[in-house]
């Protein structure tokens, strides 16, 4: 598929994914196993210094996608490309253990081992990853790293095990942790949904800063399209729907020009922290149900809860290229494109 | 000030606490508001705060060992009777709880008992209650109820929970509160682990109950976008303490109490400026080892000498609105807001 993107960028993008496809098998009954198309033909660019959003529903395959760029899935079929070399899998030579790219938990309890003290946590990739280091040099870079994720004075956690942190402290440990080998690349499965909201933003702020000060990209995998905005303000995102990339560009243009009537959709169902909105009570979908992943037909996914389909999207989808975005929809002059929220105008009545 | 007619339950410096073996954790401290008849209460917090110890309260679901310590609960009936809940028999309570108030849990996937089917958890619950109904009475029920929460009746009451997706079993969740008929239902957390779209559907849901049925709701929630979207009423606690109280769009627009302004500031939205937003520094207090003055006082950018020493106490204002810090309502404090 020919991207946008292709005709911005010339350098060679940081990680590249060609036509991803990634199938699971169900278990069924005798030899009635059921394939499940987890991941659909997806393109996707990340380049040197980008935060790059995946966002959708549970179950759009945001996750398996994030578990492929970091190597822990082999597609079924299709290629990945880190700095325009194909590379395949965490045990891939040319990424040397695939270091260069991390990965960042949603459950840090689950992330951290027990029954490890943090420095053990933080001082275990670091040794093994350089070998020659001496204890000093290590324990030289865990003080930097604690600095930077802003846990100091780093006396008072590192002798600490998991469970006497609290949730916002382990998921820094978490970031210090894939930081720790000097990564170019940061996947961070939904880090700050189980954060308490006061202390979210400080988190989000931390990884901006990471981006920004050390020049990590960033793939921030999310169903929360606020939190996205703030911390890929400058970035893109990817809108995912049943295992494909529906819609694609400046997280800016599809939050106010939103184009595949899916991301409408979504962008309406998010809640404003001002009363003064409107309630868009009604989402613009036929039926609340999503769609299956298996027996998935040649046409459009979204076919079924479209308002705008017709019979055409049956057979075919095809992506297309507007000003802003790339959007897989076949039919989108019948879209709407104003954009989905409106104020409630109250000047009339009393505050 | 407004009869008693206008609200539906009253908590009265109502303190919860938890005795523990060496120690006990007050979870909630001198909480008193009023929730109004016909309307959507939301109660803020972040984890910890106390919002669903003093929601679960009404009905005396407060986890083990908790216990109302002081304080009064009153519900006022539709038919004009008092209760007063905390001096309630178990039996009497049980007679009370879900006819008159029932609840939405948190997690409907472990809300619902896995082994039953939902026929038989309706049923269950109607002969509990000591509900005489003819079969096909009782089933008309029942599919009345589902169909008025959009779900397939046939297929989803011969359906184990197992069967049914978290949207659908919250749907379930709801329809099953309504099952006799209550004056309020206590909605906690409704929405956590769906996804937005899913979530947006159960909002409008309830919000459709609310207003055709007239049934009054108590939501629990940490996200203040829900808030704003879904609730008319709003208090904010935190540590245990209930911080401000108000109708939600003069809690938004004035944001006097400096943890409700800096939860906002700190909350990021799909619309406006996203330049000017900072999170709350320092971290949720320790209940046992709670700040001498005011509980927010560390964490405030307002503090003053006074708010270390003694703690601010709650004041009342013509409008109906509650604050409890010194600086509330206050000329110097005003120019915060927006």
């Amino acid at each position: 598929m020919q991207t946008r993107q292709d005709d911005i960028r010339a350098e060679t993008p940081l990680m590249r994914l060609e036509n991803i496809n990634m199938v699971f098998r169900k278990p069924g009954a005798l030899f009635a196993d059921r394939d499940i198309h987890v991941l659909k033909d997806i393109s996707l660019e990340i380049g040197e210094r980008e935060i790059v959003a995946l966002v959708g529903e549970s179950g759009c395959g945001k996750t398996t996608l994030g578990k492929i760029v970091t190597g822990l899935y082999r597609p079924t079929s299709g290629d990945v490309y880190f700095e325009g070399e194909r590379v395949s899998g965490v045990f891939d030579k040319k990424l040397s253990s695939y270091n260069q790219v991390q990965f960042i938990q949603q459950d840090s309890y689950a992330a951290l081992n027990p029954v490890r003290t943090i420095y053990q946590s933080l001082y275990a990739p670091i040794k093994t990853h350089h070998r020659k280091w001496k204890r000093a040099q290590i324990d030289e870079r865990i003080e930097e790293l604690m600095g930077l994720i802003g846990l100091l004075p780093s006396s008072q956690f590192l002798g600490k095990y998991p469970h006497q942190l609290s949730g916002g402290q382990r998921q820094r440990i978490l970031m210090a942790r894939a930081i720790s080998l000097d990564p170019k690349l940061i996947v961070a499965d939904e880090p700050v949904s189980m954060i308490d909201v006061s202390l979210r933003l400080s988190l989000l702020n931390l990884m901006k800063e990471l981006n920004e000060k050390l020049g990590m990209s960033f793939v921030y995998i999310s169903h929360d399209l606020s939190t996205t905005r703030y911390i890929a303000h400058s970035g893109r995102v990817a809108v995912m729907y049943l295992g494909q990339i529906v819609e694609v560009g400046k997280i800016g243009d599809v939050i106010s020009s939103p184009r595949h009537p899916y991301t409408r959709a979504l962008l309406q169902a998010v809640p404003i922290p001002d009363p003064d909105f409107k309630g868009n009570d009604e989402l613009p979908l036929k039926s609340m149900q999503l769609g299956s992943l298996e027996n998935r037909g040649e046409g459009c996914a979204f076919f079924d809860r479209c308002l705008y389909s017709r019979e055409a999207c049956k057979q075919k989808f095809g992506s297309v290229l507007t000003e802003t975005a790339e959007v897989l929809c076949c039919n989108l002059g019948q879209v709407p494109s104003e954009p989905v929220f409106e104020k409630i105008d109250r000047t009339e009545e009393n505050v | 000030m407004q009869t008693h007619t206008d609200h539906i339950a009253l908590f009265s410096h109502v303190s919860i606490d938890y005795p523990l073996k060496k120690y006990t954790l007050r979870a909630v401290t001198d909480v008193t508001f009023a929730l109004k008849r016909g309307a959507v209460t939301a109660l803020v917090g972040e984890s910890g705060s106390g919002k669903t110890t003093i929601a679960s309260s009404l009905i005396r679901c407060i986890s083990e060992p908790g216990r109302v310590a002081e304080g009064d609960i009153t519900f006022y009936g539709s038919g004009g009777e008092e209760t007063r809940l905390d001096l309630l028999s178990d039996k009497e309570m049980r007679a009370f709880r879900w006819r008159k108030v029932s609840m939405v849990f948190q997690a409907a996937q472990s809300a619902l008992n896995p082994v039953l089917t939902v026929r038989e958890q309706f049923s269950e619950t109607l002969e509990a209650h000591g509900e005489k109904l003819a079969k096909e009475e009782r089933e008309a029920r029942f599919s009345d109820l589902l169909d008025y929460v959009k779900l397939d009746a046939e297929r989803v009451l011969s359906s184990y929970p197992h069967e049914l997706s978290g949207g659908m079993k919250q749907r379930v969740m709801i329809a099953f509160a309504l099952l006799l008929d209550p004056e309020l239902i206590i909605l906690d957390e409704p929405t956590t682990a769906l996804d937005v779209i899913t979530q947006n559907y159960i909002f409008t849901l309830l919000k459709k109950i609310n207003r055709e049925k007239g049934i009054s709701m108590l939501l629990m929630t940490h996200d203040i976008s829900v808030v704003a979207k879904f609730a008319d009423y709003v208090g904010v606690m935190y540590g245990g303490r209930l911080m401000e109280y108000g109708d939600v769009r003069t809690v938004f627009h004035r944001r006097e109490h400096p943890y409700t302004a800096g939860l906002i500031g700190a909350t990021p939205s799909i619309v406006g400026d996203i330049s000017q937003m900072k999170p709350i520094e320092g971290s949720p207090p320790d209940l046992l080892d709670l700040p001498k003055g005011c509980v927010f006082a560390p964490r405030c950018p307002k503090c003053r000498p006074v708010c270390l020493t003694e703690e601010p106490p709650m004041r009342e204002f013509e409008d109906g609105s509650m604050g409890k810090c010194y600086f509330y309502r206050e000329g110097d404090h005003a120019d915060t807001a927006g």
